[in-house]
């Protein structure tokens, strides 16, 4: 490696000095300083973008292979840092009128967003750790900025605990994966592992379940679920999107690397069984509980554990015949599809609990009382159900049929439980938009939720349409980039 | 260059676009637009009818975009004899149901919108020949249901038991979202097994599926359509929700909406799927024959208007599955003509109870009596789409049940005749139900009553003079139909 190889870390050097810069700013102490950071950290983060995607993807391979800049890192980049402006974006309104000093919220979310490129460029299981810390520690700090104080402090001392509790198993299985292959980097894993060894081998059965299990605290997959509703509620709506989307998303794409380029060779019909088993729970038990919530980030919550039992099933599926750059690119498309309709989502509750409405009681009359977030809020929970024509509806569409379509339909069963979820879930959407539509409060008060936040939820809603009538251009890039890693 | 099917699918949401845009205080301009945007969708299905040429036969007006083309999604419009038909149908109704709602309140804008989504819809799954963009348009004819009928709708306080619109609204959407989850998994499972990478409905039809498969994955499609078609058991959110909703969804959905589900059943299930159709066609048949008879039992126990015009469109779409399930080219071309007949004599029914509802605020048939002294128009109108409703010679009802009868005769002799009981007791009720309501001595409380307005009453009289029109002379839908039966009969393998 020489130094001018460097070059293809630029993006994530850019936004790590961005990341400081802001803090830097905000010890100047400028009036307007909310304005200011909050321009300068989502201009930044686009700047990172054109940068990105002024690298060319090719096959430089840095510190011996272990960080790389193909497609597949470039897809998840340019998807990581539009997140973030969206996080960024949404948080304007609420910062201003919660927090003194916005520098370092800003910073963090920027910071959560240099771990997340990482985890998706990471070839090697160490550095895929410390990127995956990054995010997990910069989240622990997001969540806690809330003025809702006594369930916050629960609720965030809960998170750091169950996060490091996480972490310490992630790190177990790594290192009883290092112990049977002698090496960390993924490339490595798979020549080791294909050299003879297979999942009976106790230790590395148990080592992968120990991965599994890091993950799956990662990802909310239950029975490692518990922490998610609390945080989601006490967290700020906008903080609650960056975790129910762009975290998750991007310990999708460390997962989806690791598992296809690692280990998909040792995968049996038995382990894709086991994994789908563990998504079909995770699917059910989240939309069944989130029947009963009150809370709408509570549901909202539940809703996206059901949702990460569909994400879940392209990698169970993973290792078997057929699984490949389709398949992954249904997971990826899934990804921005779900993730800009939670946006969506989440944009609307954020703007609604400035005016401390958080219950679906509290929706109650929104129809009348504020016709623009109704209906965002109704397109975005028809999307997350899956109805046409919306982005949700095309990428669970084609998540479902990229699914069911390897191995000759052995996970067809999987799929037909996925769908029956999906009418579990339009249940309790469906009760919420009767909320808002159909019970007539006995007087309505005009909900002023601003300029700003019409601009944000508007955008993300063409976003949402777009997609879902026009998906084409973006499960291409989807299946291309796929095509960068190997199964 | 846009074809006259992408035109077709595209006006309702150019009235969509439209609507966003006017200002919601605007009624009468609003008004204005719907009716406008209505007359011109109306107009290109009836060029997309005639522009279908029945000697040629086959898909026809076919257009092609690319969509998703890894996995074989494209955006392929095409008419058979049979779309053309419903095509025009739905036009028809479409256009009818936004006069009838010309006086609707609150937030007609947003009605309006919601309108026209779910006329999209319906054009949609009647053009298409790639089974994505069925499910597609099929499921976006459902949604706007739930808004619909839950905003604009009305609750009835029966007294035992009360039924209120949010009721109505959530049963009708969660019944039919459950039908069409298992078409969805229905549409994957032919997608995976056919193996060929593509959603083409014509690809897949000629694909090799292995006759265990479909005889497995029939039920899916027939209970899954079905529903929406009312198939008994399947049929209660049907006159729950028809009563909870305002007169124009009434007339679009027992118009036009059912039909979707007995065209679903006929262009997946039997088209792709014939071996499974075949070998379930005697339980179909049989469901079928429960319909009209539990439709037509159920429709002489109710005392409320509506739930009597509901139930007994239950028992009509009985004919309706009943003739695709006996295979049979003459049962199949009467199925098809019933959802015609059927449908603007339904639409009919809805505008005319709408009109006594708006004035009478009841709709006990145990109370309301002799409403012909006032509403003579209404009681002729309705006279006639009664008469077409118990299959009298010379109304549609007739022409389209007949051939039915015929089919099933030809077939299941034994049904046929359960058959010709359940158009009797069609009469019992039907009758029974005009004699007392307009033709009884007049009760001093209904004295204030009189005709509808007139655009309404017009509307009613176009659908009653089509009704008649096409019982004196079907020949030109017949053989529109004819033709697409045959290519159907002909692609299931040559019956």
């Amino acid at each position: 490696m020489s130094v001018n190889e460097l070059y293809i870390l630029t993006p994530e050097i850019f936004v790590a000095a961005l990341a400081l810069t802001v803090l830097a700013v905000d010890l100047m102490r400028l009036p307007n300083g909310n304005t200011l950071l909050c321009g300068m950290s989502s201009l930044g983060l686009l700047v990172a973008g054109i940068f990105s995607l002024a690298i060319l993807p090719d096959s430089t391979r840095i510190y011996d292979g272990t960080f790389v800049a193909d497609e597949y890192a470039l897809f998840f980049k340019i998807v990581f840092l539009g997140m973030g402006v969206i996080v960024i974006a949404m948080s304007y309104k609420t910062v201003e009128t919660n927090l003194e000093r916005p520098g370092e919220y800003y910073a963090l979310i920027v910071f959560s967003v240099l771990g997340m490129m990482v985890m998706a460029a990471a070839r090697d299981i160490l550095v895929a750790y410390v990127a995956l810390e990054l995010l997990s520690f910069s989240l622990y700090i997001l969540v806690s900025y809330s003025k809702n104080e006594p369930i916050v402090t629960e609720a965030s001392t809960k998170y750091i605990l169950l996060g490091a509790f996480s972490s310490a198993i992630l790190l177990y299985g790594m290192s009883l994966l290092y112990g049977v292959t002698q090496t960390t980097s993924y490339a490595g894993i798979a020549m080791r592992l294909d050299a003879g060894l297979s999942l009976s081998d106790p230790v590395l059965l148990i080592g992968l379940v120990f991965l599994l299990a890091g993950f799956g605290f990662k990802l909310a997959v239950v029975p490692f679920h518990m922490w998610v509703p609390d945080i989601y509620q006490a967290a700020p709506a906008p903080i609650t999107g960056h975790l129910a989307v762009a975290s998750k998303a991007a310990a999708f794409a460390l997962v989806l690397r690791l598992f296809a380029e690692a280990f998909a060779g040792v995968f049996t019909y038995e382990w894709a069984v086991a994994v789908g088993a563990v998504a079909a729970v995770t699917m059910t038990l989240g939309n069944i509980v989130a029947i009963m919530q009150k809370d709408v980030k509570r549901m909202l919550a539940y809703s996206s554990v059901g949702q990460v039992g569909y994400l879940l099933m392209p990698i169970a599926a993973l290792g078997m015949e057929g699984a490949g750059d389709l398949l992954a690119s249904g997971l990826m498309f899934h990804l921005i599809g779900y993730g800009l309709t939670n946006f969506v989502v989440f944009a609307c509750v954020s703007s609604l609990s400035e005016h401390g409405k958080h219950n679906i009681e509290d929706y109650v009359g929104l129809g009348r009382s504020s016709p623009f977030i109704g209906m965002a809020l109704t397109v975005g929970l028809f999307s997350l159900a899956g109805l046409p024509f919306f982005a949700g509806f095309a990428s669970k569409f084609y998540l479902f049929v990229v699914v069911a379509d390897v191995a000759g339909g052995i996970f067809i069963w999987l799929v037909g439980l996925a769908i029956l979820n999906s009418l579990i879930s339009l249940y309790y959407y469906l009760v919420v938009i009767r909320g808002m539509y159909m019970v007539i409060p006995d007087e309505v008060t005009r909900l002023d939720i601003g300029k700003w936040n019409t601009v944000v939820v508007m955008v993300l809603l063409l976003g949402v349409i777009g997609i879902g009538l026009y998906p084409g251009p973006f499960v291409s890039w989807a299946q291309s980039a796929a095509g960068g890693i190997s199964f | 260059m846009m074809g006259i099917l992408t035109a077709n699918i595209l006006v309702p949401f150019l009235g969509v676009f439209l609507l966003v845009a006017l200002p919601s205080g605007r009624s009468n301009l609003i008004r204005v637009t719907a009716i406008g945007i209505g007359s011109l969708s109306f107009l290109l299905s009836v060029v997309a009818f005639l522009g279908y040429d029945y000697k040629e036969g086959g898909y026809q007006l076919r257009e092609s975009y690319e969509w998703l083309p890894n996995i074989g999604i494209g955006f392929t419009l095409g008419v058979d004899g049979i779309s053309a038909v419903l095509i025009l149908l739905n036009g028809f109704i479409f256009l009818a149901g936004i006069v009838m709602s010309w006086a609707i309140t609150p937030r007609n804008k947003d009605f309006f919108i919601l309108l026209f989504l779910l006329a999209a819809g319906v054009y949609g799954t009647f053009a298409v020949l790639d089974l994505f963009f069925l499910f597609f348009f099929y499921e976006l004819a459902v949604v706007p249901m739930f808004l619909l009928i839950g905003v604009w709708g009305s609750s009835s306080d029966f007294g035992y038991f009360a039924r209120t619109k949010e009721y109505g609204a959530m049963k009708l959407v969660l019944y039919l979202t459950a039908g069409s989850m298992l078409v969805w998994l229905a549409i994957i499972a032919i997608f995976v097994e056919a193996g060929l990478g593509t959603f083409n409905m014509e690809s897949l039809a000629s694909a090799e599926l292995s006759r265990a498969f479909q005889i497995v994955f029939f039920p899916f499609v027939a209970v899954g359509f079905g529903v929406l078609s009312g198939l008994w058991p399947f049929h209660t959110w049907s006159p729950d929700g028809h009563v909870a909703a305002p007169t124009a969804v009434s007339m679009l959905h027992a118009g036009v909406l059912m039909k979707l589900g007995a065209y679903g059943i006929l262009k997946v299930g039997m088209f792709i799927l014939p071996e499974g159709a075949i070998a379930w066609a005697p339980v179909l048949i049989g469901l079928g024959t429960v319909n009209v008879l539990y439709g037509a039992i159920g429709a002489i126990s109710q005392t409320d208007l509506k739930y009597v015009i509901a139930y007994s469109s239950v028992s009509h779409m009985g004919y309706v599955i009943m003739g695709l399930a006996t295979l049979d080219p003459i049962g199949i071309n009467g199925s098809v003509l019933q959802m015609v007949s059927h449908g603007i004599m339904t639409a009919l029914f809805f505008a005319l109870v709408g009109g006594i509802y708006q004035q009478a605020h009841l709709r006990d048939i145990r109370v309301l009596e002799g409403l012909a002294k006032r509403m003579g128009v209404t009681a002729a109108f309705f006279g006639i789409a009664g008469l077409t409703s118990l299959g009298l010679p010379g109304f549609s009802g007739f022409v389209a049940e007949f051939m039915v009868f015929v089919g099933t005769f030809r077939t299941y002799p034994f049904l046929g005749v359960l058959a010709v009981i359940g158009a009797a007791i069609t009469a019992v009720y039907i009758l029974r139900l005009m004699s007392k309501v307009f033709f009884g001595p007049l009760d001093d409380q209904w004295a204030h009553l009189s005709d509808p307005p007139k655009y309404q009453q017009a509307t009613a009289g176009v659908l009653a003079v089509t009704l008649l029109g096409i019982g004196i002379w079907p020949f030109p839908l017949i053989r529109v139909i004819d033709v697409g039966v045959a290519d159907l009969l002909r692609a299931m393998g040559g019956m």
